[in-house]
């Protein structure tokens, strides 16, 4: 249906992709597999006709009429419009002639066809995060698009929205269409493509059947090497740095006893989107407030979006790090001694970016954040608070982002810690915790992912024993 | 701050797009005066005696013009170096204005020195005040700035109609205009024979104080911080974003005020319709030009001074009019803001 | 009756007044509705005046409108080329596309009527009775005994809806101004659509200017519209980005400005400067009532 042969792109000096072939049947799931970075989302930009490449060629398989089937990209972003309307949207991308009523009929014909449970007229705004992401695909659908690219659409889901979204695309290829799935979940791919191709850097590692791949073979083809996990931390519970008020348990027994979190301790707190989580993490960080929440000691919040929460990209790295101390609540400022601190900890931590007068925006993300953690980290604070502190991040700028959160907790901080993908929350966590709808639930550490899931779904846990 | 900035970018950056700027200005303005039939070089040479041919072009027409273009300038850079966009120090001047005639008016008994100084303080305050329903507006509604400090301008100017025709008419009442303010409340001159007044050492000292705020002080730290991210300087910085914004616009006010102050006491002397030629707008190129940087301002002062003071000589002498200026300053504000996207 | 004739006095003062302000807010919300704010409709509503008074010199009033819409276009062209194809600061922009106008239009209008300006005998738009309609008790004397260009208003309010609510095009305004990265994700071409709005929006300002000077003031003096775009930005808010509020706040803000006549009949001792910025401290009044309450384009001012 869909053949890329032989493609190469770059963007001024960086290769992002360099000679990639990828072809999709008809009838065929095919997972394309990759960490961030390594040009999946290039590579479908240029499958979808966004992009051009540099070399190569991209070519569609013709319908009955002789015309090039349609290919439709779904982003990994949503794209839909929160103040318009379902059908609305869905007029808007399939570029339907037919708006209000008229739209609004089509698109329910197109809906019930589909078997979802989305109502035309409803405001997307409206919607939880998973009918968006139904959305999305309709949007796409709606066009009579033969191909799906479909681009992380797991990201923001709890497993058991995964396992529907899943099968809707396994429904999708029965019907003849094809499928590529960009994903850097090894267990979803496995689970529903009939071929995997794994990317690294802009090149193919590793490409063949389901049934000819493992989880070491793809792993290593991704990372290019085995990442040693790390080892079990040692716990020593320390003082109690923040309490949180029954009003934040799940458990309904009048004599709850709020929870407490220790300085060493790593708690987790796994949530999808919109359950609560931003603001709890938010007023434990001190950048909120909501009731309820006691901290003992100096705080530092990361928060999820470096380039316009925790920087200011025309800043220079001098005056972003003033921005994030005590020194700029001073009356005056001495930049000498401000510069020789961000150059100590670009050099601590391995911060590349030349000079500390550039300007943050200069930066790569992962050396970005880096800036942004030691700055969190230089004083020593007893509660350290970081939302999604890896998000966008490679597997090796991430695995360094960790170590330092558990190096953190090692030295007796309490570090609160939430990730919106849910592997990273229990990679990191001594205690997991669960958010639904404002309340938390704790779980031991070693419960299984699909459990975890279901929690977070608000679907009763069976705990054993 | 400039030495680091070149440092940093390179003299294209720091200079290019005012040089490039001005170049396309004075280009775009010959080809037009051209286009309309008038004589482009005796036009632009009336330009050039008017703004620095002779003495009194500089002491008497350039240098006093450059004065409220300055203050009005630095006026804008407080707000805009927060994020804030202040349109209406046209509002603002007269706002300063009309409270520096009334209180010029009364002041007669006093000491120069301390007539002076009420003089302008009273500008100052009246311009804070006059910002006092814009930053409210963006505080409780979170109405843009943008808009309401450009209405209340039209208020001001049927301020100033009512007040010299009321209030502050002449006491003969023939004219549409104030008496002249107290000979105590006056600025004094620099030199003997030029309209030249002190404004200009006060505007440069105002000028001084602001490049050593913005650069060296926690305040300015925090003012260009909202200006610049102000996500991040509330989320990581601790800062009160809408607050510090609020402050800097209440200072741009009082610092257009003054800028209606200094004009009446060193300039006019008395309170008239049209007292500013649209020196709050053009002020806007001023700062621009100059980068939101004091320093910069203060050259940015000196040539638009220059141009206003070219204009009127380009009028009398070529007979084109002198609004044919402000096609300059729109030229100059529009290559800029195109070159600063393209640099960014 | 003596109330009577002048409740009608001044109900159709208000439709006259409030025309051009329709005009320019309604050309002003197709812009917003793309995500722009575009502060030289002052100045392209100003330069439409100009043009107006030119063309009608020249070849009448109808060849007064036409140069006016034809100069507002040209000077929304100049707004649209830096704000949407070099992506420059939209408050800079429309404050310079104003200041240039206001030169331009000064410059030319000196060349062309003199010094002593554009005169009165220029030919203008006048008033024309609705066969029936204007027979109407009191509405009809008030609405539909009015220029002809009021005429093309009353027209272009339901067009304006049915375009930006029921058409394709409408639909892609809306998804653009909501937020452009999203409406080019999904194939609009952003940039197309808010050159559209933004030209349409300049024609509409042209159209405003001609009002003024061909329908109400019948000459042409430097800086004759006043603030007058800029209160159309208020009338914006107020109307709520929706066609028929907007124009019913432009109504308002007609009544507004004609209780100057009123008061010329009466004999109040309030001074007429109170008049003067009545409109203006009506339109900061409506801003503070209406911001927030309805929702504004999301995209609204932002340069990508």
């Amino acid at each position: 249906m869909l053949t890329l042969s032989r493609i190469s792109k770059r963007f001024g000096a960086t290769i992002a992709l360099d000679d990639v072939s990828l072809d999709v049947a008809a009838g065929e799931v095919h997972a394309l597999l990759g960490e961030n970075g390594a040009g999946k989302s290039t590579l479908m930009a240029i499958a979808a006709g966004l992009l051009r490449p540099d070399h190569g060629t991209v070519q569609h398989a013709t319908d009955a009429s002789g015309a090039a089937i349609r290919v439709a990209l779904v982003h990994q972003h949503f794209t839909a419009i929160p103040a318009l309307s379902v059908a609305e949207n869905v007029a808007l991308a399939a570029h339907w002639r037919e708006t209000g009523w008229r739209a609004e009929q089509r698109a329910a014909e197109l809906i019930a066809r589909l078997g979802l449970p989305l109502d035309p007229a409803a405001r997307v705004e409206s919607l939880p995060v998973q009918l968006r992401q139904r959305l999305e695909i309709v949007k796409a659908l709606a066009t009579d698009a033969r191909v799906l690219l479909l681009d992380e659409p797991t990201a923001v889901l709890a497993p058991r929205e995964v396992t529907g979204l899943l099968t809707m695309v396994r429904e999708f290829a029965a019907r003849g269409g094809a499928v590529v799935l960009i994903t850097h979940k090894l267990t979803e791919a496995i689970a529903v493509a009939d071929r995997i191709t794994v990317l690294r850097r802009g090149t193919v590692t590793l490409t063949g059947a389901v049934a000819d791949v493992t989880v070491t073979s793809l792993s290593r083809a991704m990372i290019g090497g085995d990442l040693t996990s790390a080892l079990p931390r040692q716990v020593r519970g320390g003082d109690v740095r923040v309490t949180l008020d029954p009003v934040w348990s799940a458990d309904p027994s009048a004599d709850a006893r709020p929870l407490a979190f220790r300085a060493g301790e790593i708690v987790g707190i796994a949530a999808i989107d919109g359950n609560g989580q931003r603001s709890l993490l938010r007023t434990i960080g001190g950048v909120a407030s909501a009731p309820g929440v006691t901290v003992n000691g100096p705080v530092k919040f990361i928060p999820e979006d470096r380039t316009t929460e925790a920087l200011i990209g025309d800043f220079t790295l001098v005056e972003n790090l003033l921005l994030g101390t005590p020194a700029a609540r001073r009356h005056w400022i001495d930049w000498r001694a401000a510069r020789a601190d961000t150059a100590a900890l670009m050099d601590a931590w391995d911060v590349r970016a030349g000079d500390p007068d550039v300007p943050a925006a200069a930066l790569s993300g992962g050396n970005q954040q880096k800036f942004v953690m030691a700055r969190a980290l230089a004083d020593s604070p007893a509660v350290i608070v970081a939302e999604d502190p890896t998000r966008g991040l490679d597997v090796k700028a991430s695995a360094a982002i960790h170590a330092r959160l558990r190096a953190a907790a090692d030295g007796g901080a309490a570090v609160i810690v939430h990730a919106a993908d849910l592997d990273e929350v229990r990679a990191l966590a001594d205690r997991l915790l669960v958010m639904v709808a404002g309340r938390l639930t704790e779980l031991p550490r070693d419960t299984p992912r699909d459990l975890v899931g279901d929690a977070m779904l608000g679907l009763a846990v069976g705990t054993p024993g | 701050m400039t030495t680091m900035l070149l440092h940093r970018v390179g003299v294209w950056r720091a200079f290019g797009p005012a040089a490039l700027a001005l170049l396309t200005g004075l280009l775009l303005l010959s080809a037009f005066l051209t286009l309309a039939g008038y004589d482009t070089m005796t036009a632009l040479a009336a330009l050039w005696d008017g703004a620095a041919g002779s003495r009194y072009a500089i002491f008497s027409a350039t240098l006093v013009r450059a004065i409220p273009l300055l203050l009005l300038g630095l006026a804008f850079a407080v707000g805009a170096r927060a994020g804030g966009f202040n349109i209406g120090m046209e509002g603002q001047f007269a706002a300063g204005a009309i409270a520096a005639t009334w209180s010029g008016l009364l002041v007669g008994d006093l000491p120069p020195p301390v007539a002076v100084t009420v003089v302008l303080l009273s500008g100052g305050l009246a311009g804070a005040a006059w910002m006092l329903v814009p930053v409210a507006m963006r505080l409780r509604f979170g109405v843009t700035e943008v808009i309401t400090t450009l209405l209340l301008n039209f208020v001001a100017e049927a301020t100033v109609s009512w007040m010299v025709a009321g209030p502050l008419q002449e006491a003969s009442g023939g004219y549409p205009q104030s008496d002249p303010v107290a000979v105590a409340a006056r600025l004094p001159r620099l030199l003997p024979d030029a309209r030249l007044h002190a404004g200009l050492l006060l505007a440069l000292l105002l000028a001084a104080l602001l490049w050593v705020a913005f650069r060296r002080t926690g305040w300015g730290f925090r003012l260009r911080a909202v200006g610049a991210g102000p996500t991040a300087a509330s989320t990581v910085g601790g800062i009160a974003p809408l607050r510090v914004l609020a402050g800097a616009l209440i200072l741009s006010g009082a610092l257009a005020g003054l800028g209606g102050a200094v004009e009446v006491s060193g300039v006019s002397f008395a309170l008239y319709q049209q007292l500013s030629p649209g020196y709050g707008f053009t002020a806007i190129a001023v700062a621009l030009l100059g980068r939101l940087h004091p320093g910069g301002i203060v050259l940015a002062a000196l040539f638009f001074g220059g141009l206003e003071a070219g204009a009127g000589a380009m009028q009398r002498d070529a007979g084109v009019p002198a609004v044919a200026v402000q096609v300059v300053q729109a030229v100059v504000l529009l290559t800029l803001v195109i070159l600063a996207r393209r640099t960014r | 009756m003596i109330d009577l004739e002048l409740a009608v006095a001044f109900g159709a003062a208000t439709v006259r007044v409030a025309t051009p302000l329709a005009f320019a807010a309604l050309g002003e919300t197709l812009v917003q509705r793309s995500g722009i704010i575009n502060l030289g409709i002052e100045g392209a509503m100003l330069a439409g005046a100009l043009g107006a008074a030119v063309g009608a010199m020249i070849g009448g009033p109808l060849a007064g409108v036409m140069v006016a819409s034809l100069v507002g276009v040209v000077v929304a062209t100049v707004f649209a080329a830096v704000v949407v194809s070099a992506r420059a600061d939209q408050i800079i922009t429309g404050t310079a596309v104003t200041l240039g106008s206001i030169g331009l239009t000064g410059v030319v209008a000196r060349q062309y009527f003199g010094s002593g300006g554009a005169g009165l005998d220029l030919p203008t738009l006048a008033p024309m009775a609705i066969p029936g309609l204007a027979k109407l008790p009191l509405v009809g004397p008030v609405f539909f005994v009015q220029s002809p260009i009021t005429y093309l208003v009353y027209c272009l309010i339901p067009i304006l809806a049915w375009l930006l609510f029921g058409t394709r095009f409408g639909l892609q305004l809306r998804a653009t101004g909501e937020s452009a990265p999203s409406a080019r994700a999904m194939g609009v071409r952003t940039a197309r659509v808010q050159w559209i709005a933004i030209l349409l929006g300049g024609l509409l300002a042209g159209l405003a200017g001609a009002t003024l000077v061909l329908a109400q003031v019948g000459t042409f003096t430097e800086k004759m519209t006043a603030g007058r775009g800029f209160i159309a930005i208020a009338i914006v808010v107020l109307g709520r980005w929706q066609p028929w509020g907007v124009a019913s706040a432009a109504l308002l803000f007609g009544g507004a400005t004609a209780l100057q006549y009123l008061f010329q009949a009466s004999d109040s001792r309030i001074p007429y400067q109170f008049f003067l910025a009545l409109p203006y401290l009506l339109a900061l009044a409506a801003l503070a009532l209406a911001y927030g309450r309805a929702r504004s384009p999301a995209g609204l001012g932002k340069v990508e």
